[in-house]
C-alpha cells in the first residue's frame, strides 16, 4: 500500500508541476477552453485516485473543484475571477495535501470548508473568499531532488564509457612505455575516480523496478473487469534497481505476459471453484536481483499451457515434424510457446493472442540480452521469468582467441570452460561434426574459427559450454582463453549485426577493436538447431543423478573462498562500514531502511565499505558480509559434510579448487521463529541411508518447515509425511502420508501420483497438502 | 554561402562528398577484421576509443575488388554508427559553384548506384556521391 501511496504522491506531483503554467494562463484567460479542459482533468484524476485511498479531505477538495468545473464546462457557469481564485485555492491545498501526507505532518483541516464554501459562492458579490496562507512554499524546500533530461543522462553515460575507453588506452601506452613512479600513482588514482564516477552515473541511469510495477494494479483491475474474472496481483522487489532504458524494453514483454495470463491462463471463476482451486486466480509479479543479472518472475495459478496442443498446432503448421514431435521432452513442448504463429487460445481476443505474442516477447528479451524461460504445469499454472542483464552499456565477458583474432563472449551466457584434453573429456567427429562428452552430458562441438572462416593458428585447446535462450547448451571451442573483463559495449552498425554473429563491439585494453559475440547466432550459423542441442538430456539421470545448483563464489573478509546458493541471494549491496554494528549481541547491518542481522564477517572489515549478501529465505531476511565477488558457478559435485553443523554445510569442488560451500539452513535457522518451534514443526521421514534425499532433499523440507527425521531414528514413528523414493515398498508409521517420488521427468499413467525428484514445486506443494490435511 | 564539398579519389575518379556530413578525415591505425559480414566492410578500426565500420568504397562500388591500400579515409557518422570510408587519396576541400544537377550520362559499374547528381567546383564537373549507399553496399538495394 504504501508503494501505491508514494506512486499517487508522485503522480499528483508531477501533475501539478505540468499544471502550474495552465493555472496561471486559465487565470488570466478564463473562457481558454483547452486550460480547463486540463485543470479539470487534474482535479478528476485526483478525486478518483483517492478513492483507492482513504483520502477524504483530497477526495471533498477535489470533488468540489471537479463539481464547480463541471458547471463551467457546461456552460451553466461563468469562469469569473472568484471562481478562478477559489479553484486555484483549492490545487494550492492539493499540493499542501500531498506534501503533508509525504512527509508525514498533520495540516490544519479548517480551512478545507472555506475553500469548499469558496468554490460554491456564485454571484457578484465584492466579498473576495478568504486568503488561505500557504504553507507549501515552506515544505517544498525540504526536497533535495531535482528533475534532469533523460538525455543529459545519456549523454553522461557516454561520456563515461568513452573516458573509460581512454583511459584504458592511456593504461596501454604507460605500459609500452617506461614512466616514473609518480605517473603510475596519478594514472592509478585515475583509474579510481573514473570507476567511481562510472558507478555513480551508472546509478543515476538506474530506477527502481517499481516503476514498471506501479501501473500493472490498475491493469489487472481493468482487464478483470473485462475478461469477469477474479484475479489478486501480489508483487513483489519493486525495490530492485535497473537501468531505465532496460525498464522501458521490459515493459512490452512484461505487459504482454500478463496480458496473456489473464486472458488465457486464468480460469473463471466458477470454473476455478470445480477444478478445486480458489475463486480468484493469482498473479504473482516479482523481482529480484541474481548476480548481474535481474529476474523477473511472473507466475499465474491458471490452466497452464497445453503443450501437447502447442505440438498439434506445430505440426499442423509444418514447424515441426511428427518424427520431432515425438522426441520433445514435456519442457521443450512448453517450448513452443515462443515460437511464431502458434498460439493455443481457441478465440483470438482483443486482450491477447493472434499467435503474434510470446515469439516477439522472446525476441525482444534476447535483443537486450536477455533470456526468457518458461515453466508451465497442465491445471496448475504457467511461470515466466526473464532474465535480463543489469544495465545495457557494461557488462562482464570472457576474452577468448580465434586463430589471431580476439573476441568477447557475453559471461553470462558461459557456463563452464574447460580444457579440451582435459580429464573426463571425450571429443567424438562423426558425420562431419563434433560432440564433446563432459561428464555425462553429450554436447555438440563448435570451433569458432571454422564457424566464422577464421585461419586456426594451432590446435584449439578450450572448449566453453554456452547456453542460450531457451536453456539449450553447446559446446564452442577456442584456441584461447584471454580474459574476463568488463566491457563496454557499443551497438556495432547493421551491416555487423545483420550477420546475426554478433551483439556489439568493445575496445580491449590494448586499443584493438573486439567483436562481442551473440552465442545464439554463433550456433545458428554453425547449423545447430535447438533440437540437436538437447542431445544434452543428462545420462546419468537416475538415483544417482546430482542437481546443480547455480551458487555465488565469493571471497569472505577473512579470505575463505566460499559459496552461497544464487536462489537466496536477494540482492548485493555495498554498504558503509558505519552501517554495521553491533546490537544485542549481534552484528547488524543498515541497508536503507531495514536493519538487517547480518552474518558472514569472518575477519576485520578493512575498507569504507562492506559488500553484503542479502539472503532471504522467503520470510526472515538476513545480511551475509563478505569481500568480494568472485563469480557465479555451478556446484554439481558431491558435498563433503563437515565435522559439526554450522555456517559452513561442506566443501565442494569448483574448478578444481575446495570452496566452502554456506549452509543457508543454519542461517536461518539461528534467526527465523522457526527455530524455537522446533518442537512444533511437523515431522518427515526420509528413508535412512539415502544420500540423495540426504543432501538435496533435507534442505529443501526443512526449509518449508519441516522437522527431518531419518527412518531409523527412535522417534520415526512421530511422522507425519513419508518420502519415499520409486519402487521401495513401504509401511508408513501410523496415519503418515506418503509422497513417493520417481526419477522419470513424466509420471507413468493417469493413476500415477508420484512427483518427479526434481519437481520442486510438486514437493512443496505435496509437503504443503499433508499438513494441511492434518491441520483441518 | 556555397556549399564545401570534399574531393575523394575512389577507384580513379575524382567524385564529392558533401563536406557537412564529414566528421573528419584520418589515417587509420590498424585494421581489425570482421568475419562474416559483406565484402565492402573491411572491418573495425579504433579511432580516439571509438570503434569505426571501416567500408572499402572500392568493394562497395564492385564487390569482386577491393581498395589497393588501405590509408586515408574518411569518419562520418550514420544513423548513430561511426564510420570510416577507405578512399584512394583525400584531395581538397572545394566550394560548389551552384547546385547539383541530374547526371546526364550513362554512368557505368556501381557509379549509377552511388550518384546522386553532377555539380561544378572549381570549374570541374564533379559526381557528387552518396555517403549512406557506400555503407549499405552493393546487396543492400538487390535487397
Amino acid at each position: 500500500m504504501d508503494d501505491l501511496i508514494q506512486d499517487f504522491i508522485s503522480e499528483t506531483r508531477e501533475m501539478l508541476e505540468a499544471l502550474g503554467g495552465e493555472v496561471v494562463a486559465w487565470e488570466a484567460a478564463p473562457d481558454d477552453r483547452e486550460r480547463l479542459d486540463a485543470i479539470f482533468r487534474f482535479v478528476h484524476t485526483v478525486k478518483g485516485n483517492c478513492g483507492f485511498f482513504d483520502l477524504p479531505r483530497l477526495k471533498g477538495l477535489s470533488h468540489a473543484a471537479e463539481d464547480a468545473l463541471a458547471e463551467v464546462r457546461s456552460g451553466s457557469r461563468v469562469a469569473d475571477h472568484r471562481l478562478v481564485s477559489a479553484v486555484l485555492g483549492v490545487i494550492d491545498r492539493i499540493g499542501e495535501l500531498v506534501q503533508a501526507i509525504e512527509s508525514g505532518t498533520a495540516l490544519s483541516d479548517e480551512d478545507d470548508d472555506l475553500l469548499i464554501a469558496a468554490l460554491l459562492m456564485r454571484g457578484e458579490s465584492e466579498e473576495e473568499p478568504a486568503a488561505v496562507p500557504s504553507a507549501a512554499a515552506a515544505a517544498r524546500g525540504a526536497m533535495r531532488s531535482i528533475r534532469l533530461p533523460i538525455d543529459l543522462l545519456d549523454r553522461m553515460m557516454n561520456g563515461v564509457s568513452d573516458l573509460v575507453l581512454a583511459r584504458n588506452e592511456l593504461s596501454r601506452r604507460l605500459r609500452d612505455g617506461a614512466v616514473a613512479a609518480e605517473v603510475d600513482a596519478v594514472f592509478d588514482r585515475l583509474s579510481v575516480t573514473i570507476a567511481e564516477v562510472r558507478d555513480s552515473i551508472t546509478r543515476t541511469r538506474m530506477q527502481r523496478i517499481e516503476n514498471l510495477f506501479a501501473p500493472l494494479p490498475r491493469m489487472v483491475r481493468d482487464l478483470a473487469a473485462e475478461t469477469a474474472k477474479q484475479v489478486l496481483l501480489e508483487m513483489d522487489g519493486g525495490d530492485v534497481e535497473l537501468d531505465r532504458e532496460m525498464i522501458e524494453l521490459i515493459r512490452d514483454p512484461l505487459t504482454h505476459i500478463i496480458r496473456n495470463a489473464m486472458d488465457h491462463g486464468i480460469e473463471k471463476s466458477d470454473l476455478r471453484k470445480r477444478s478445486g482451486k480458489p475463486a480468484a486466480g493469482s498473479l504473482r509479479v516479482s523481482a529480484r536481483q541474481a548476480g548481474n543479472q535481474i529476474l523477473i518472475e511472473i507466475a499465474d495459478d491458471g490452466r497452464g499451457i497445453d503443450g501437447d496442443a502447442l505440438v498439434r498446432k506445430a505440426i499442423s503448421t509444418g514447424l515441426i515434424s511428427d518424427e520431432q514431435a515425438a522426441r520433445l521432452s514435456s519442457a521443450q513442448k512448453t517450448e513452443l510457446i515462443f515460437e511464431a504463429g502458434l498460439s493455443t487460445a481457441k478465440k483470438v481476443t482483443a486482450i491477447s493472442g493472434r499467435g503474434v505474442g510470446m515469439d516477439v516477447v522472446r525476441t525482444n528479451i534476447e535483443r537486450i540480452g536477455g533470456i526468457v524461460e518458461v515453466d508451465s504445469r497442465l491445471g496448475e499454472g504457467v511461470r515466466f521469468v526473464l532474465k535480463v542483464p543489469l544495465t545495457l552499456t557494461i557488462i562482464p565477458a570472457l576474452t577468448v582467441c580465434a586463430g589471431d583474432q580476439t573476441f568477447a563472449i557475453p559471461r553470462s551466457s558461459v557456463e563452464e570452460i574447460v580444457r579440451s584434453r582435459g580429464q573426463g573429456i571425450k571429443i567424438e567427429r562423426i558425420g562431419g561434426s563434433s560432440v564433446v562428452t563432459l561428464r555425462g552430458r553429450r554436447l555438440p562441438l563448435v570451433s569458432l574459427a571454422a564457424t566464422l572462416g577464421v585461419a586456426v593458428q594451432g590446435a584449439e585447446g578450450i572448449i566453453t559450454l554456452l547456453k542460450v535462450a531457451g536453456g539449450g547448451v553447446y559446446a564452442l571451442e577456442v584456441d584461447r582463453v584471454q580474459d574476463h573483463e568488463e566491457l563496454v559495449i557499443k551497438p556495432a552498425a547493421p551491416a555487423l549485426m545483420s550477420t546475426g554473429l554478433y551483439a556489439g563491439t568493445t575496445l580491449a585494453d590494448d586499443g584493438k577493436p573486439v567483436l562481442l559475440l551473440d552465442p545464439a547466432g554463433i550456433a545458428i550459423r554453425a547449423g545447430i538447431s535447438l533440437e540437436r542441442m538437447e542431445v544434452e538430456e543428462p545420462l546419468l539421470a537416475g538415483p544417482s543423478g546430482r542437481a546443480e545448483i547455480q551458487a555465488l563464489l565469493l571471497r569472505s573478509l577473512g579470505g575463505a573462498r566460499r559459496a552461497v546458493a544464487l536462489s537466496a541471494v536477494e540482492r548485493i549491496e555495498e554498504v558503509p562500514a558505519e552501517a554495521v554494528q553491533r546490537l544485542a549481541g549481534r552484528l547488524h547491518v543498515l541497508i536503507g531502511d531495514r536493519i538487517l542481522p547480518l552474518e558472514g564477517c569472518d575477519g576485520e572489515i578493512q575498507d569504507a565499505k562492506i559488500k553484503v549478501l542479502r539472503l532471504s529465505d522467503g520470510v526472515t531476511q538476513l545480511g551475509y558480509g563478505f569481500a568480494e565477488v568472485i563469480d557465479t558457478v555451478t556446484i554439481d559435485s558431491e558435498l563433503v559434510p563437515p565435522a559439526t553443523p554450522g555456517e559452513i554445510g561442506g566443501v565442494t569442488l569448483i574448478g578444481g579448487e575446495q570452496i566452502e560451500v554456506i549452509d543457508l539452513h543454519w542461517l536461518f535457522a539461528g534467526h527465523g521463529a522457526t527455530a524455537v518451534q522446533a518442537e512444533q514443526r511437523p515431522v518427515c521421514m526420509l528413508p535412512a541411508g539415502d544420500a540423495w534425499m540426504e543432501t538435496l532433499l533435507r534442505p529443501i523440507i526443512e526449509s518449508a518447515g519441516y522437522r527431518v527425521i531419518s527412518s531409523d531414528d527412535a522417534d520415526a514413528g512421530t511422522a507425519e509425511i513419508v518420502i519415499v523414493s520409486d519402487e521401495a515398498p513401504v509401511t508408513p508409521p501410523g496415519s503418515a502420508k506418503i509422497v513417493r517420488l520417481r526419477a522419470d521427468p513424466e509420471p507413468a499413467g493417469k493413476s500415477d501420483t508420484s512427483i518427479h525428484r526434481y519437481d520442486r514445486a510438486g514437493l512443496l506443494g505435496a509437503l504443503g497438502r499433508g499438513t494441511r490435511r492434518k491441520g483441518g | 554561402m556555397a556549399d564545401l564539398l570534399l574531393i575523394v579519389r575512389i577507384d580513379g575518379e575524382r567524385v564529392a562528398l558533401p563536406a557537412g556530413d564529414v566528421e573528419s578525415v584520418v589515417e587509420l591505425e590498424g585494421l581489425t577484421p570482421v568475419p562474416g559480414v559483406p565484402r565492402h566492410v573491411a572491418g573495425l578500426s579504433a579511432l580516439r576509443s571509438r570503434v569505426l565500420t571501416v567500408i572499402d568504397c572500392v568493394a562497395s562500388l564492385d564487390p569482386l575488388r577491393s581498395i589497393a591500400l588501405v590509408g586515408d579515409a574518411v569518419v562520418v557518422v550514420v544513423e548513430g554508427h561511426p564510420y570510416a570510408l577507405l578512399v584512394d587519396a583525400v584531395e581538397d576541400v572545394v566550394e560548389a559553384e551552384g547546385e547539383p544537377g541530374p547526371v546526364r550520362t550513362a554512368l557505368t559499374g556501381g557509379w549509377s548506384r552511388v550518384a546522386t547528381g553532377m555539380i561544378e567546383a572549381e570549374g570541374q564537373l564533379t559526381l557528387l556521391v552518396d555517403i549512406g549507399v557506400f555503407i549499405s553496399g552493393p546487396l543492400a538495394r538487390a535487397a
